[in-house]
Parts: structure tokens; sequence; C-alpha cells
């Protein structure tokens, strides 16, 4: 169990600054989610926490000690690879129990030790078989179970769950969720997933390019995107962006003229001045579609409302749902629209966009307003 | 049935190519018995034969009781085992360098290896002769082991270097998080990993000193201290050459290498990387 700090941390490979100065604050048996889009230096910042790679600047410090110039193996951290990384010569015996052979642990500790953690991850018949004998999930089980009899001051994973497929990753997920519950380990998780994203995580830290552009709760996240980059990374089909000007504005309320016309009306202050570019997302499934939608023309309305009519452009059925893809004057956007969805390219439809459901950003820095 | 029948002549045409390739690579092999086994007498009297009419086993008599064909392969044994273990030892610390670390001087020393391997042996021969010398390492099995590695050192790093490289360097870093030091991690994972490799380097070596011939003869002028190959020219006097001796001679040079490839087999087979990492 352990508090990690990462302060101020950089990371540079031949002079090409990959990481800039990153900080982070991890509590005792968070579990924290990095994500962000590939080469953004995820890997680099948990390889070096695991003291794979050294830190260019900044310190990184677990439970008050400076860690920087420590050794992997006297960190006391755990980390299950992408690649699972199991040791092809040993069992499956012999790999969950290679660290603590390497302790001197005695015979019986390591027998008990061992036989928990495949008891717990139902690896019991396979303890004498090869890695090579294995399916790709019994090999995922068996780098956890080797990560977990150390009994590490943290976890580090590394997009363990990506070369599953997805039913057994849905599974795998659930069961590192529980295995955090009855551990309460220190984990740090780097993912693509949002899914494995949203549910594991106590905190999600956002990152691009080498910046942590928001760190936060799910649902901070979702709801309220630091940014365009935010905004537009977490979410699956992707929150719409319309481009639309600052018209005026009251304490009360903030009057925009969108890219193709229609006024909107809405009952927050954005801080800017009458003509500012302003960014305005929603997220798929928070636009209403069809005859759910007020019977309206225009995107305005007293009450803040928008709605206008929009021509469909595809609609993929999901089952649970369907994404349409619409036409609103040249742009095309997508909603998720609960339940069958009957209509074909071609088709009128009205689109509502509630106006508490809104987000907001500046157009030249992508920060949010609202 | 047509497209079967193809099939069968296809597969009939590859399995006799393979076998003409084998009897045609094998021939000199098959001969050097032959003729090891042909009594003198026969050997000119009845022509070209496939198998002569009668056979002994004099002239391995010979070789190994009256000429110095035991000391020579006992020297070339000494020479040829330490030279497999100095180079694969190196070998596998230098490509070990190599595939894993950056370090300064690294291009340069890769250059250096590859400039080694441009020159003509025979070009070499005076100024290594006028070295060896001036230390007093001509007329030893040590200056010829020493000559040896240092020839047989950079293709034996490039060969260890890319075994290295096809084994995921996640292996050694979990570990090291494991709680090895780097050296343990060499030890304990990556070695025995490399095993096919090393036995392919030491079955490589092992078979290059056992033939040489070149420094072997300039290096050295004594009997004693002669390797099997220079022995092997004994055979050719001023008067002939004993054809069925220095046959008898190469046969028991075949033995061996032949010994040492058996040992070292298992290891060169051994598809240990399966199931590393996910296959
Ligand atoms: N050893 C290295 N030398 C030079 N550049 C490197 C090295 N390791 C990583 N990089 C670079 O650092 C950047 C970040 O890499 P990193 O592996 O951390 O990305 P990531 O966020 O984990 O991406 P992915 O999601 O694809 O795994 C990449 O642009 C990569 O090319
Ligand atoms: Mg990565």
């Amino acid at each position: 169990m352990a508090e990690i700090d990462i302060r101020h941390v950089r990371k540079s490979f031949q002079n090409l600054e990959i990481l800039k100065a990153v900080d982070l604050s991890i509590r005792t048996g968070e579990f924290i989610v990095l994500v962000g889009p590939s080469g953004c230096g995820k890997s680099t910042l948990l390889r070096m926490i695991a003291g794979l790679e050294e830190v260019t600047a900044g310190d990184i410090v677990i439970d008050g000690k400076r860690i920087n110039d420590l050794a992997p193996r006297d960190r006391n951290l755990a980390m299950v690879f992408q690649s699972y990384a199991l040791y092809p010569h040993m069992t499956v015996a012999g790999n969950m129990s290679y660290s603590l052979r390497l302790r001197k642990f005695a015979q019986d500790r390591i027998a008990a030790a061992i036989g928990e953690a495949s008891r717990v991850l139902g690896l019991t018949a396979l303890m004498e078989r090869r890695p090579r004998a294995l399916s790709g999930g019994q090999r995922q089980r068996v780098a956890m179970g080797r990560a977990i009899v150390r009994e590490p001051q943290a976890f580090l994973w590394d997009e363990p769950l990506s070369n599953l497929d997805a039913r057994l990753r849905e599974q795998m997920r659930a069961e590192i969720k529980k295995l955090h519950r009855r551990l309460g380990t220190t984990s740090i998780y780097v993912t693509h997933d949002q899914i494995e994203a949203m549910t594991l995580a106590d905190r999600i830290v956002a990152m691009d390019a080498g910046t942590i552009q928001q760190i936060g709760t799910p649902a901070d996240l979702y709801d309220r995107p630091a940014n365009l980059f935010v905004a537009g990374f977490i979410g699956s089909p992707a929150m719409n962006f319309l481009h639309a000007r600052m018209a005026s504005e009251t304490p009360t309320r903030s009057a925009l003229i969108l890219a193709d016309g229609p006024r909107m009306t809405v009952p927050e202050t954005l801080g800017l001045q009458a003509g500012q570019a302003v960014i305005v997302g929603i997220r798929p499934e928070h636009i209403v579609v069809g005859d759910a939608a007020p019977r309206q023309t225009g995107v305005a309305g007293k009450t803040g409302t928008g709605a206008g009519e929009a021509i469909v452009d595809l609609v993929e059925p999901t089952g649970m749902g369907a994404i349409v893809h619409f036409r609103l004057d040249t742009v095309v956007h997508k909603a998720y629209h609960l339940g069958r969805a009957d209509w074909k390219a071609g088709d009128h439809i009205t689109v509502h966009f509630p106006t508490e459901r809104l987000h907001f950003f500046g157009a030249t820095d992508g920060r949010r307003l609202n | 049935m047509a497209m079967s029948r193809k099939r069968i002549l296809g597969t009939l045409a590859h399995r006799a190519a393979v076998l003409l390739y084998i009897v045609v690579a094998l021939f000199p092999l098959y001969w050097l018995l032959k003729v090891s086994v042909t009594p003198t007498r026969l050997l000119y009297s009845e022509g070209v034969r496939m198998w002569p009419s009668k056979t002994t086993w004099a002239h391995y008599a010979f070789v190994l009781q009256n000429s110095d064909f035991p000391q020579f392969f006992e020297n070339s044994l000494i020479v040829s085992l330490s030279t497999a273990a100095v180079v694969t030892l190196l070998a596998a610390a230098a490509g070990y360098a190599i595939s894993r670390f950056e370090f300064r001087g690294k291009i340069w020393l890769i250059g250096f290896l590859l400039v080694t391997q441009m020159f003509p042996l025979v070009m070499l021969i005076a100024p290594i002769f006028k070295i060896l010398s001036s230390i007093g390492l001509t007329n030893s099995l040590a200056g010829l082991i020493l000559v040896y590695s240092a020839f047989n050192v950079p293709f034996a790093v490039f060969l260890m270097q890319s075994f290295f490289d096809a084994i995921p360097r996640d292996l050694e870093e979990a570990a090291m998080i494991d709680g090895a030091s780097r050296f343990m991690a060499f030890r304990q994972i990556i070695v025995p990993l490399t095993l096919p490799g090393m036995a392919a380097t030491l079955g490589f070596v092992f078979t290059a000193a056992w033939s040489e011939l070149l420094f072997a003869l300039m290096l050295i002028s004594k009997s004693d201290i002669s390797t099997f190959p220079v022995g092997l020219l004994s055979f050719v006097s001023k008067f002939g050459v004993d054809f069925g001796q220095m046959m008898a001679a190469g046969v028991l040079a075949l033995v061996p290498a032949v010994l040492f490839f058996l040992l070292i087999q298992r290891f060169l087979v051994q598809g240990l990387m399966a199931g590393a990492v996910k296959g």
C-alpha cells in the first residue's frame, strides 16, 4: 500500500521531450487509470515509476521517499505487461514464485502464497504447465498471479487486456475490479479502452502529447471535460462539436449564433466578448431525435432549448439502440438513439439539443467555459 | 483425378531433388570412408569402383598406433574446445550489450567488428606471425587459441546479438521488477532462453577451429603441438600421398566433430521461445 507522488516529472529521449512536467498525486489504495492517444507517453510514465526508464527531471516519491535512483527491484512494485512477459522456460508455478524465490522466502510460505493466488485466479489445475501451453486468457491470469503473490506496494498495469477478445476482456475487467476491492492495493492502469477506464478508475488521468489534460473521477471527465481534447476523447461515439459566435451576454444568460445561422440562448455566462468564437459540444446520447423532439424549426426558442430539422445520413443499429448520423446544414453529427430507429438516409428528422447538456469551449485555447 | 496425379508427380519430383542433393553432398564423405578401408594394394589396381573387393582396418590401426595422430587430435581438441568456449563467452557478453544497451561509440564498435571481417586472412598472416613471435606465442597452442578467438569473435557477436534481439525486453524487465538485478535477469531468464543460440555459436566456432589449416601451419612448426589438419598434410610426402592412411585419419577426425554436435543438438532444436509473449 502506498501513496505515489509524481512531481514535475519530465522525460526526454535524445532531446525529444516526451513528457512535459507531469504532476500527479495518487492516494493510498486508489485505482488510477491513464488514458490518452497512442504515443502520448502513458507507458513511458508507468515505466519511469517502475524504474525501467530514467527520470529526466522531477521526482517520483513513494510514501514520502524519493525513488528516482532506486533499482526496479528495490521499489517493491509489480507490473503486468501487455505481452504478459511470462518466463517461457518456467512452469506457471515457477513464474508465480520467481519473485518470492529471489527474496529467499521459505518453501512453505511460497507454496502458501502461490496456492492462494492460483485459487483466486482459477489456475490450480495449470500449475505445472509451461506458458506456451496456455490460452491467452490463462496467460493473462498467470501474469496477474505473478503480480499478486508479491503483495507489492502498488500494481502497474500496461494495457493488460488489450490482447484478449471482447468477451474475455469484459470478464477480466470485472476480475481486476474485484481483485482491487479485495486487496485495496494502489494501482496505476494504462488503457486505450474507454469502458475499462470508466469502470475501473477511482480517478482518470487523461493525457495528450506528454501533458496531463485532466484528472478527475470518471463522472467528472464525462460530465465536465476540462477542454476540447478530453471532451473529444472520453465517450463513444465522440462528442459533437458545433462552431458558434458570441452574440451578447447578460448576467444570467448568453446568446450565441451558430455557424449555420440559427441563434441559441443558454442560461449560462461564458465570460466572452461579443463576436468571440465558441465551440459548443454535445454528446450523441444527449441529442433527442425524432418524434421526441418538440416540433419547431430553427435552433432557437424562449425556453433556451434548441431544436431543428436535420436530414438523416446513415443509421448504424447497435442492438441496444442506433447511432444516427444526421446533417445539420452541411456538417454531419451523430446522435445515439435508444430503441429502434427506422429512419433511412434522406429522411427528415427533428433533433433537439437540451441546453443543460451542452458544453462550451473557447475556440482558441479549447478550455471549458461553463 | 488429374489434380491428384499432378500432386503425386510433384511430390515425387520434390523427393527426387532432395535425394539428389543428399547424394551429391554426401558423396565425398562416402568416398572418404571407402578409401579409408581399401587396402593400398587395391587402391590403384582396381580402378574406380563403388566398393573395393576387399576391405581392411589396417589404415586405422596404423594411424592410431604408429603415427602422431592421437597427439594431433588431442591438440586439436584442446584448441577447438578452448576457442569455442572463449568465443561463446565473449560473444554472449558483447552480443547482449549491443542488443540491450545504448552506449557511446556503439556504432563505431559495430563498424570495427564488421571491418575485421573484410580482410582475407592470408593478408594478415605475416603481421600476426611477427606479433606473436615477439611475445613468444608462436609454437604454442595458447597462441593458436588467441588467434582463432580473435578471428571468430566478431561473427559470433553478431550471431549472439541476433539471438538476444529475438528475446523480448519485457522478459528481463519483468524479472527486474520481480526482484532480480540485471545480471540475475540475464543469468536466470535470458541465458536459459538463448541456450540454442549459444549451442549454435559453440558448434560454429568449434568446427571453424577444428578445420583451420592456414594459421595452424604458419604459427606452429613442431609436430608435437600440431593440430590434425596440419597432421593430415604429413601424409603428403615427396614420394606420393598415402591416401588410405590420410582418409582413415580424416574419418577419425570427423568423430569428435560429430560427437560434439550430438552433444549440443538437444539445445539447437529447442524451441523454447514459443509462449514467451502472446503467440
Ligand atoms: N526508447 C525510446 N527511445 C525514443 N523514443 C521513445 C522510446 N520509448 C518511447 N519513445 C517515444 O515516446 C513516446 C511515448 O511512448 P509511449 O510508449 O509512452 O506511448 P504510449 O502512450 O504508451 O502509447 P501506446 O498507447 O501506443 O502504448 C512515443 O512517441 C515513442 O515513440
Ligand atoms: Mg504504451
